[in-house]
């Protein structure tokens, strides 16, 4: 391009790319005033500290909980629930999502039904699990499992379909049976967006992982935080929020790793 | 395109022999419900022989159902009435016989280059070393050797169809059918893509059925032409090209090509609506 664009042309067009060193200068600035604002209103003293804790004080509840190796214990409780209820509902929603977006029949038997459950709110059912299968963390894994699994299908549905079909007519020219087709082109040709799809649904797991631990925990994140507002540690509360939102950040990390190594052709 | 078909397997319905190995469409219908919920004839009654060997092209307006046609040849859609057969044998869902080159991309882009070209033949338990005989080859003929590692997605358009048409050849089939491969090419690639397609047929000689709208094209690539009307698509005329080959893209100035042009375009004007430019 022959013309010069200023910064503030570029920042303001839409879709423009803008330079990296900004991109980073500017996802700085929104953390610092975002902690900043929350040191003025701590430090600063506008704000209580039984309602908002000061950063130092969620700091020193990290160490306290770390040295006492109560944090540890609860994280990895959480850690097992969201995962162990994330790998259980995606065994089964990714291959029954893809068959569920191949086949008509299969979409016409569960896409209504499925579409029904997946409005109805997680919470709602916390009193049937603890009815149906006790306060053992299977009841935690339950919510897990309800929370994603539903959503899971759809999403996964909705990529199989997206398969465009004459890379299937393609295969079918070249000797592919419907068995092949299935196996060696759309399960490959859908892999980036299952990825996708699990990165995305292993974020809303972490999202119910409060919920799950809500009622009849003894361990864990949500426990921790539960506890804590009864007892007023509002630093406490912040810490396993901070928790959750670090694991949350890391896993979706692992999933962009995941999706680069193994789906390179497709970025 | 009406209902899709996968393959299927079955006993094949007892046809009189046709003399000599060919393709033959006999009497063929195409008729589908379209979203409004009203039929739409697509093909009307259409019957063409395509010998072995030869270079046949369908050539029509937009809409003409030439390329349903070729669909209904690979068995990627059933006729609503008539027979289709190849060597006597009624067709009945797609099949490795029938290799077909689209008018959209469709390499499968996990797939290398050559891992694409493999992929018919890896279906049909080709063993290892044969393939990989085979594969060179017809890289070394489309010209595609030094991009063999490449994925479809760091390809062109013209690269693209390129590795298209190496995959169909690879797997060896009875006749290829092209819908239109070259249609989403720009000229110069799309010369080069004519070219490119003259050296491999005539050096392969494989039965090919090759659909386009383009006159120069047609008249370029084939031994035969079949002009289509417009919708519903009846066939209007045949017209055997007697140009020799080898053919050169020079040969577009010859009295031969050019009288052969006037008379597709004669044929064509009538079907040309004012909503077509």
């Amino acid at each position: 391009m022959a013309r010069k664009t200023s910064l503030l042309d570029q920042c303001l067009t839409p879709k423009a790319e803008i330079p990296t060193a900004l991109k980073f200068t500017v996802s700085a600035v929104t953390w610092v005033a975002v902690i900043g604002v929350w040191s003025i209103l701590t430090y600063g003293g506008f704000m209580q500290d039984i309602f908002l804790p000061s950063p130092t004080q969620v700091t020193d509840a990290f160490f306290r909980l770390l040295d006492d190796g109560t944090l540890g214990q609860h994280i990895w409780a959480s850690v097992q629930v969201v995962v162990t209820g994330f790998v259980i509902s995606s065994i089964v929603a990714v291959p029954l999502g893809l068959l569920m977006g191949t086949f008509k029949v299969v979409q016409a038997a569960l896409e209504p039904l499925v579409n029904f459950i997946r409005y109805l709110p997680v919470t709602s059912f916390v009193p049937l699990f603890i009815l149906w299968i006790g306060i053992g963390i299977e009841q935690r894994i339950m919510v897990i499992i309800f929370g994603t699994f539903f959503q899971q299908l759809v999403m996964i549905a909705d990529v199989s379909r997206s398969v465009p079909k004459d890379l299937l007519n393609a295969s079918y020219t070249l000797g592919a049976s419907r068995r092949d087709a299935l196996l060696h082109v759309l399960t490959p040709a859908a892999l980036p967006g299952i990825i996708d799809t699990l990165r995305v649904t292993m974020g809303w797991a972490w999202t119910y992982l409060v919920v799950a631990e809500l009622v009849a925990a003894s361990s864990g994140l949500g426990y921790i935080s539960m506890k804590a507002m009864r007892g007023f540690q509002v630093d406490v509360i912040f810490l396993a929020i901070a928790i959750i939102g670090l694991l949350g950040l890391l896993t979706d990390l692992v999933f962009r790793l995941f999706r680069m190594r193994l789906v390179a052709w497709a970025n | 395109m009406s209902v899709a078909v996968a393959p299927k397997t079955g006993p094949y319905p007892a046809q009189p022999e046709p003399a000599g190995p060919h393709l033959s469409i006999k009497d063929v219908r195409l008729e589908y419900k379209a979203r409004t919920g009203k039929s739409v004839l697509a093909i009307d009654r259409i019957s063409i022989e395509v010998p072995d060997n030869e270079f046949a092209v369908i050539v029509g307006p937009s809409g003409c159902g030439k390329s349903s046609l070729l669909y209904l040849v690979a068995g990627l859609a059933e006729p609503t009435e008539g027979h289709i057969l190849l060597d006597g044998t009624e067709v009945n869902g797609p099949g490795a016989d029938r290799g077909m080159v689209f008018q959209s991309y469709t390499l499968f882009p996990w797939l290398t280059v050559r891992e694409n070209v493999e992929f018919g033949l890896k279906r049909r338990k080709v063993p290892a070393e044969e393939r990989e005989r085979i594969v060179s080859q017809y890289l070394n003929d489309t010209g595609l050797a030094a991009f063999h590692d490449a994925y479809p997605k760091q390809l062109s358009g013209g690269m693209m169809q390129r590795v298209a048409i190496a995959r169909a050849l690879a797997n060896d089939p009875r006749i290829l059918l092209m819908d239109e491969p070259f249609g989403a090419l720009d000229s110069q690639t799309r010369t080069s893509m004519q070219k490119l397609l003259l050296k491999v047929w005539e050096q392969h000689q494989k039965t090919v059925l090759f659909v386009t709208h383009d006159i120069d094209e047609a008249i370029l690539l084939g031994d035969r032409i079949y002009v289509m009307t417009a919708r519903p698509g009846r066939l209007k005329e045949e017209i055997v090209v007697p140009i020799p080959r080898p053919r050169s893209l020079d040969m577009v100035m010859e009295p031969e090509f050019i009288a052969v042009k006037r008379r597709i375009l004669e044929l064509l004007k009538n079907e040309i609506k004012d909503d077509e430019h």
